[in-house]
């Protein structure tokens, strides 16, 4: 049986990253991922991680050497931050279409300018639709629990897709957190050895990377499409199995007091722990208000959400990024226009809210604040664009 | 039916990875990429190979010492000119294709 430790939790997903016996590690420093990376290379030159850590000269260049050993059979993990993410940028396009299943960590933090190291989700939510599938985490033990699922998932040869793990940067990834790890022999008999779909191999050679015509380009995406949007019962599959392996129940979305809720909160990450103490207390108070949390933000579990908020009258979006040139903030279009094709009187007020941008922190009040503006909105006094909380402008 | 990276092929049928297999040029013939064929005049033509060197698609053959000329392999010419712009003699004219 595991024992809990406590251990910061970007040193959990190293770990797990070990129990899963990952064959190469290919990552550049960048805050605040770099305690990740930087237990990676302990464990692998202390002999503890069988596997090749190569220090790479930046991040295009870890993305381009996850590309080549993921494709060469290898079991590929790396790790990044918001302009880390964003030099991997044009290899990041490649690795769905190229069928590599790398596993990637993300310390979600803001991008320039200005200069920030601080968390908010504006690095994943500029690379949302690349094909890659998105997880996010709440705590250290899902950060855990997510990088052993992410590496079965992406290798499963029905998906054969990268996978990122989202986790907070600092609220998240530097905290330390009590975590039960999984004994290696358990985690290695669960995740069974890396059977590649697509393997660049001198017994039969193929070429990988190729030039799509105007006459195959169009197929080549929507096939790798159709695939990422194939994936959501595999993954369920592989949460199923997980919890009758480990004991502890994951879903693409999760609800907190919210099956009978007229006001829910829809929130991604950390920051639902905070969403949930708030809802406690306004429970309370007599207000009828719950939590979705999307932990599957790609491909986006269309049934599975409306099923979770379908009943609520007010649905509150919760966005850590700010579209620019746009009203509403990614999570919120994204629930817009599910409900777009829905007869009216079945549709929730739809509010957005956006907060906790670059490392601002995100209080139980500013939830409360929220709910609370939420509420004067009403069909006929729609938003017409979203509130950015605690925006000082006097 | 065109074979290689030019044919329509259903989303399905498509190798996963996007891959191709050794020797897949073979079958792929870019000679319809060309606007403009090379057209040689063998009275004029001294056997120097230069299209030969020079074609950075690599298309001519060397016919040997009987036949004393260099013969463009219309499957993969694809038209650009090097040839025609680099023989001394001028004697390769490029026509314009005809559909």
């Amino acid at each position: 049986m595991a024992k809990p430790v406590g251990l910061e939790v970007s040193l959990a997903v190293a770990e797990a990253v070990r129990l899963c016996d990952a064959d190469v590690v290919a990552a550049y420093p960048i805050t605040p991922q770099t305690h990740i990376v930087e237990h990676l290379s302990d464990l692998v030159a202390n002999g503890e991680l069988d596997a090749e850590y190569i220090p790479v000269e930046s991040e295009q260049s870890a993305m381009s050497s996850c590309l080549g050993s993921s494709a060469a059979g290898a079991r590929t993990f790396t790790a990044t931050s918001s302009q880390g993410l964003a030099l991997m940028n044009e290899m990041l396009f490649i690795a769905p279409v190229l069928r590599t299943p790398i596993v990637m960590a993300i310390a979600n933090r803001a991008l320039s300018a200005p200069i920030n190291i601080w968390n908010d989700h504006s690095d994943i939510m500029s690379v949302r639709d690349v094909g890659w599938l998105a997880l996010f985490a709440e705590n250290g033990q899902e950060a855990l629990d997510l990088t052993i699922l992410s590496f079965r998932i992406a290798e499963d040869r029905r998906v054969s897709l990268p996978v990122t793990i989202n986790i907070d940067g600092f609220t998240l990834s530097h905290f330390i957190e009590p975590v039960l790890l999984p004994e290696l022999e358990e985690v290695r008999k669960w995740l069974p050895p890396f059977d590649p779909l697509v393997k660049l191999d001198v017994a039969n050679p193929i070429s990988i990377g190729l030039l799509g015509t105007p006459e195959s380009y169009t197929e080549a995406r929507k096939i790798t499409d159709d695939i990422l949007l194939g994936s959501l019962p595999v993954v369920k599959e592989a949460f199923g199995e997980f919890r009758e392996a480990f004991g502890r129940e994951y879903k693409v979305v999760e609800s907190y007091r919210a099956d009978d809720a007229e006001s829910i909160l829809v929130t991604m990450g950390s920051i639902s722990e905070t969403a949930m103490t708030a809802v406690d207390e306004l429970r309370e108070d007599g207000e009828s208000v719950g939590v979705a949390r999307i932990r599957l933000w790609r491909p986006f579990p269309v049934e599975d959400f409306k099923k979770a908020v379908g009943h609520a009258k007010n649905l509150i979006v919760i966005d850590r990024h700010i579209s620019m040139g746009v009203p509403d903030g990614p999570v919120a279009l994204e629930v817009k226009s599910l409900f777009y094709h829905d007869p009216c009187d079945k549709k929730p007020v739809i509010t957005n809210f956006v907060l906790g941008l670059g490392g601002r922190d995100v209080t139980r009040d500013d939830f409360k604040h929220i709910v609370k503006k939420a509420r004067e909105h009403t069909r006929e006094n729609c938003q017409t664009r979203f509130e950015l909380v605690g925006v000082w402008e006097e | 039916m065109k074979k290689g990276i030019d044919a329509l092929m259903p989303a399905k049928d498509l190798p996963p990875g996007f891959t191709a297999k050794p020797g897949s040029t073979l079958e792929f013939k870019t000679g319809d990429w060309r606007s403009a064929r090379p057209k040689l005049d063998r009275e004029k033509c001294i056997y120097c190979g230069f299209c030969y060197i020079y074609c950075p698609d690599g298309v001519y053959e060397d016919m040997g010492k009987d036949e004393k000329w260099y013969k463009p392999d219309f499957d993969y010419c694809k038209g650009c000119g090097v040839c025609a712009h680099e023989c001394p003699k001028k004697c390769i004219e490029m026509v314009l294709e005809e559909v």
